[in-house]
C-alpha cells in the first residue's frame, strides 16, 4: 500500500520537476482495509531515496454514510459495528461513503528555477 | 523556495482497479463467472474449493482454479485432485493478490482459455485485511469463516465481510463440539452485511454443498441472460 502511494505521489510530479514533496494528505474510509499505524510505521522506510523522503503523512478519517431508504435521508454511523440506520433501524444495505483509499492531496517545494 | 499543493485526488489502488476492470470486462465477454475467495489462513478454503471444483465437474461445469500462497505449490496440488486446471500463484511474501497477478496467471496458462470455462475460482491468500482492497475483476467475493474461528470474526474484520457478496461458514460437521453458536454468528454477519446470502457447508461430510452449488449455477445463469 505504502509503494501504491509512493508511485502515484512520484508520477504526479511529472510537471513539477525536482520538487520535493512536503506532507501526503489521504482521505481514508474506516471501512476501507488501510491501517494508519502501520502505514506510519513503514513510511520513512518506503520513502527513502525517493522525492517524497522525508514527508509528512497525514490521514483523515471518514466515518460511514449510509442512504437510508425508510429515512429518505443519509445517515452517519458512528462505528463499523453495526450497519444500520442509527435513527430507525435499518439496514445499510446503500454505502455512501467509507470505503474511501484516496490521496486526496500533496505539498510540495518547489526546485529554484535559475533566472 | 516556493510551496504549493497539489490536488491529486486519485484513489491509492487506482491502477489495480484499472487492471481489474479490464479483467471484469475480458470475464464477462467469455461468459465465464469468476468467484474470488477470501478468508484467515485455516479456514478450510483449498478443502472447500477442491470439493466445490469437483461436484461442479461432475455436474457438467467447466471449471478451473488460480490459487494465491506466499510460497509452496502445496495447494495447487490439492486442488488438481478434483481433475480441474489449477495455477499456482506463488506472491513472495506479499499478503495478497493483485489483479495484475491475475492477469499475467491467465496469459499463457497451458490447456486453458476463458471462453471454455463456466467457472473460474480465485482462491486468495489466507488474509482477513489486505485482500478486501484489491479487486480482481472478479463478479462475486465469498468470504469464508469456520466454526472452529469464533463468531465475532465479522465484528472483528468488518471490512471484508462487509466487501462480501456471499458467506461462506466452513466445518459445520464439527461445529457441535467446538460449542459454534450459530445464530450469534449470522447475526454478527448481517450486522456487518446486511442481507448477505450466508451458506453452512462441510467439506468432509458435504452438508450444505447442494445449496450452494446450485446457487453458482443460478448466479451464472441470471448474469448470461
Amino acid at each position: 500500500m505504502a509503494a501504491s502511494i509512493v508511485d502515484a505521489v512520484t508520477e504526479s510530479l511529472a510537471p513539477y520537476p525536482g520538487a520535493r514533496v512536503l506532507e501526503v494528505r489521504l482521505r481514508v474510509g474506516v471501512l476501507s482495509a488501510l491501517d494508519e499505524e502501520s502505514l506510519q510505521f513503514c513510511w520513512q522506510l518506503s520513502t527513502e531515496d525517493s522525492p517524497l523522503q522525508g514527508s509528512r503523512l497525514t490521514v483523515k478519517s471518514l466515518p460511514i454514510v449510509m442512504h437510508c431508504a425508510v429515512c429518505a435521508a443519509d445517515r452517519e454511523l458512528p462505528g463499523v459495528q453495526s450497519l444500520s440506520c442509527p435513527v430507525c433501524g435499518a439496514p445499510a444495505t446503500d454505502l455512501r461513503q467509507g470505503r474511501e483509499l484516496d490521496i486526496d492531496s500533496i505539498e510540495i517545494e518547489e526546485a529554484e528555477v535559475p533566472q | 523556495m516556493t510551496t504549493r499543493i497539489v490536488e491529486l485526488r486519485r484513489g491509492i489502488l487506482k491502477k489495480n482497479d484499472e487492471l481489474a476492470a479490464g479483467l471484469r470486462a475480458t470475464y464477462a465477454a467469455a461468459g465465464v463467472l469468476v468467484l474470488n475467495l477470501v478468508s484467515s489462513p485455516g479456514t478450510g478454503k483449498t478443502a472447500f474449493l477442491e470439493r466445490t471444483l469437483r461436484e461442479l465437474k461432475a455436474r457438467g461445469q467447466r471449471v478451473a482454479a488460480l490459487v494465491g500462497d506466499l510460497e509452496t505449490d502445496n495447494d495447487a496440488r490439492r486442488l488438481a485432485a478434483s481433475g480441474a486446471p489449477v495455477r499456482q500463484i506463488n506472491t513472495h511474501g506479499i499478503c495478497h493478490l493483485d489483479a495484475e497477478m491475475i492477469g499475467r496467471h491467465i496469459d499463457g496458462w497451458e490447456g486453458v482459455t476463458l471462453p471454455n470455462l463456466d467457472f473460474l475460482f480465485i482462491e486468495n491468500v489466507g488474509n482477513l485485511v489486505c485482500p478486501s482492497s484489491y479487486d480482481l475483476g472478479e463478479a462475486i467475493r465469498v468470504a469464508l469463516l469456520s466454526v472452529t474461528e469464533g463468531e465475532d470474526k465479522p465484528l472483528k474484520y468488518p471490512t471484508l465481510f462487509n466487501s462480501a457478496d456471499a458467506a461462506v461458514i466452513t466445518k459445520i460437521d464439527i461445529a457441535e463440539p467446538c460449542g459454534f453458536d450459530r445464530d450469534l454468528a449470522l447475526k454478527n454477519i448481517n450486522a456487518i452485511r446486511p442481507g448477505i446470502q450466508i451458506f453452512e457447508t462441510s467439506s468432509k461430510s458435504g452438508a450444505g454443498m447442494e445449496t450452494w452449488l446450485a446457487w453458482l449455477e443460478q448466479e451464472r445463469a441470471a448474469r448470461k441472460a
